[in-house]
């Protein structure tokens, strides 16, 4: 099966041995997206590579750029702003959702519950449109820098996040609806696949699929980053540790992650008064500055770079040497265009000390963790990505071992390999 | 604090084993020797310390140096709520340490990764193949000798 099989989602193969539709024997081969990763991020510099962190895990990229982001902050020692890790959670809540709902819609789109799908790329869309607004893209975001995030939450994102929660919501109620009891997607998924808390650990699992098996591991409780402990919200558990088990902490786990959207959109702090200030559209501004007497003070509307300096204290930290320099400075100031400079020349920019460091965040599938060793330069000497659905995948051959042919589909669709990601 | 006392006990129990011990950056890590690496992961396993699960397995390439290979391990306790962090440095001239995969399974794809990466052997690995370069592939490719660009032949297509 594999590595492009019509009822299997990613790159990978899966070379079965037989005994009619059981399965005897199973060899899975991965590296189907092998891009080098590690490698071409040792010739980048620890800005430049960030973009790439994108391109791990495609479905919830805010989540990648989150933990190579902290771990740097780890080394550097720097405090981000309240808000930016209030901007922080909110964001990479909304990616965890888009990622269990892209799992779901395929593990039960290939069982044939099409429906699921279009629903869940319906409520996919609300999500991605809260992420678009803000960050200008929908999938490679690459919003979360180093020291804070790009820019501030859009003005407008309140009305359109709710709306994305109150889908969000309805959709999994229509799903739940549709699979909880649903007698074709209960016998193709109960009491297949199951595991063992022990063999879980034994395997390295973490996220959603260990937490099926009822071991209570979360990073964002083990160990808490941003403002995590000041969320209150459940880690969902499961007993079996089988298929369902899996759809189901998955399903849970989406209603949690609303609850701590909706606790971050109370408790962000209000911006500082520059911000709020209204902007205009380029063409207006131009015509205004021709004027000789301006009836206002020219400010461009905030997506637009040229007016960012009022809103860096709230979304960056004030450590200048890991911040790209407001662009109103470097145009405008001797100072602003060598700090500029001296940002994004060839060995001077963001040099942490040396030393190496890891860090995880709560990703997806599990924990998310990033291994930096630093020589004192502006590139990683060595940088590795502990992926999460990579261990998930080392266990697929004992999961489907004595199963159906058939059952491989829904297993391989439970644990949400995402390509990108296992095979960097 | 309680974090500190697990590197303490280890120091006293495995004394002349233990080269080094740091927490840069709040990371708590042993630097060991080779021969001892399954004693003492056998040891963290146990009560009270409860490593359980093993996160990581990688290597960095110190070209240049010597010892040039340097085997990361990173092992994680449910119940310490602790990340612990082992290297183990080897030599060029005797690329090989013995293979956690009897212990934890997914040693197993871990050690092939790093075989496949770095062409480090693991002694007791039950099937030490690449994992994400295909058969034929020649070299190591995150050795700091590989060149960033370099090319390989095609090879055939397999059937």
């Amino acid at each position: 099966m594999g590595p492009s099989h019509p009822a299997m989602h990613g790159t990978i193969r899966i070379m079965v041995e037989l005994d009619g539709e059981r399965i005897l024997n199973s060899e899975v081969e991965v590296g189907y997206l092998h891009r080098g990763f590690e490698k071409t991020c040792e010739h980048k510099t620890y800005f430049n590579l960030l973009p790439y962190t994108d391109r791990m895990n495609y479905v919830s990229p805010l989540i990648n750029n989150l933990g190579y982001v902290m771990t740097m902050e780890k080394m550097l020692g720097i405090e981000v702003p309240e808000k930016a890790q209030y901007i922080r959670v909110i964001l990479s809540e909304l990616s965890r959702i888009s990622d269990h709902l892209t799992c779901i819609a395929a593990m039960a789109m290939e069982c044939g519950a099409f429906t699921i799908l279009l629903y869940k790329m319906k409520a996919r869309e609300f999500i991605w449109d809260v992420i678009e607004q803000t960050t200008g893209a929908r999938m490679t975001t690459s919003h979360i820098r180093i020291g804070g995030v790009r820019s501030d939450l859009h003005p407008g994102y309140e009305e359109v996040l709710k709306k994305a929660i109150v889908e969000t919501r309805n959709v999994l109620k229509d799903v739940s609806g549709l699979l909880d009891k649903n007698k074709i997607f209960l016998d193709r998924t109960r009491d297949i696949a199951v595991v063992a808390p022990e063999t879980a650990i034994n395997y390295g699992w973490t996220g959603p699929c260990l937490r099926s098996t009822g071991v209570y591991f979360d990073v964002r409780k083990t160990f808490p980053y941003l403002v995590y402990d000041k969320m209150d919200f459940e880690v969902p558990l499961g007993e079996r540790g089988d298929n369902y088990d899996r759809y189901m902490v998955r399903m849970r786990e989406m209603e949690q992650s609303l609850r701590i959207i909706e606790q971050a959109m109370k408790k962000i702090p209000k911006s500082a008064a520059g911000t709020m200030a209204k902007g205009m559209e380029p063409a207006e501004a131009i015509k205004m500055s021709r004027e000789k007497k301006a009836e206002k003070k020219i400010i461009l509307s905030p997506n637009l770079e040229g007016s960012e300096k009022d809103k860096y204290q709230d979304i960056l930290t004030k450590s200048k040497k890991v911040v790209v320099p407001p662009k109103e400075d470097t145009y405008t100031s001797i100072e602003g265009l060598i700090s500029h400079f001296k940002f994004f020349m060839n060995e001077h920019g963001i040099r942490p000390p040396k030393g190496e460091v890891y860090f995880a965040v709560e990703g997806g599938n599990g924990e998310l963790g990033y291994y930096i060793v630093s020589d004192g330069t502006d590139k990683p000497y060595r940088l590795h990505v502990r992926a999460p659905c990579f261990h998930v995948m080392a266990s697929l051959e004992e999961m489907i071992h004595g199963h159906y042919v058939a059952d491989v589909i829904p297993t391989f669709g439970s644990v949400n390999m995402i390509g990108g990601e296992m095979d960097r | 604090m309680e974090k500190k006392k697990i590197v303490e006990e280890l120091k006293q129990k495995f004394a002349e084993k233990i080269k080094e011990t740091s927490s840069d950056f709040g990371d708590d890590t042993v630097i060991i020797d080779r021969d001892f690496l399954g004693d003492i992961v056998q040891f963290l396993r146990q009560e009270p310390y409860e490593y359980t699960m093993l996160l990581d397995i990688t290597c960095v390439d110190y070209l240049g140096r010597e010892p040039r290979f340097e085997m990361v391990y990173h092992l994680l306790s449910l119940s310490e709520k602790h990340r612990l962090r082992i290297k183990v440095p080897l030599s060029e001239k005797n690329l090989s340490i013995e293979s956690l995969a009897s212990i934890w399974k997914n040693a197993n794809w871990l050690e092939r990764e790093v075989y496949d990466m770095f062409g480090i052997r693991f002694y007791g690995h039950p099937d030490l193949r690449r994992l994400f370069m295909y058969d034929g592939f020649e070299g190591y490719p995150l050795r700091k000798d590989y060149p960033l660009r370099k090319r390989q032949p095609r090879i055939p297509l397999r059937k």
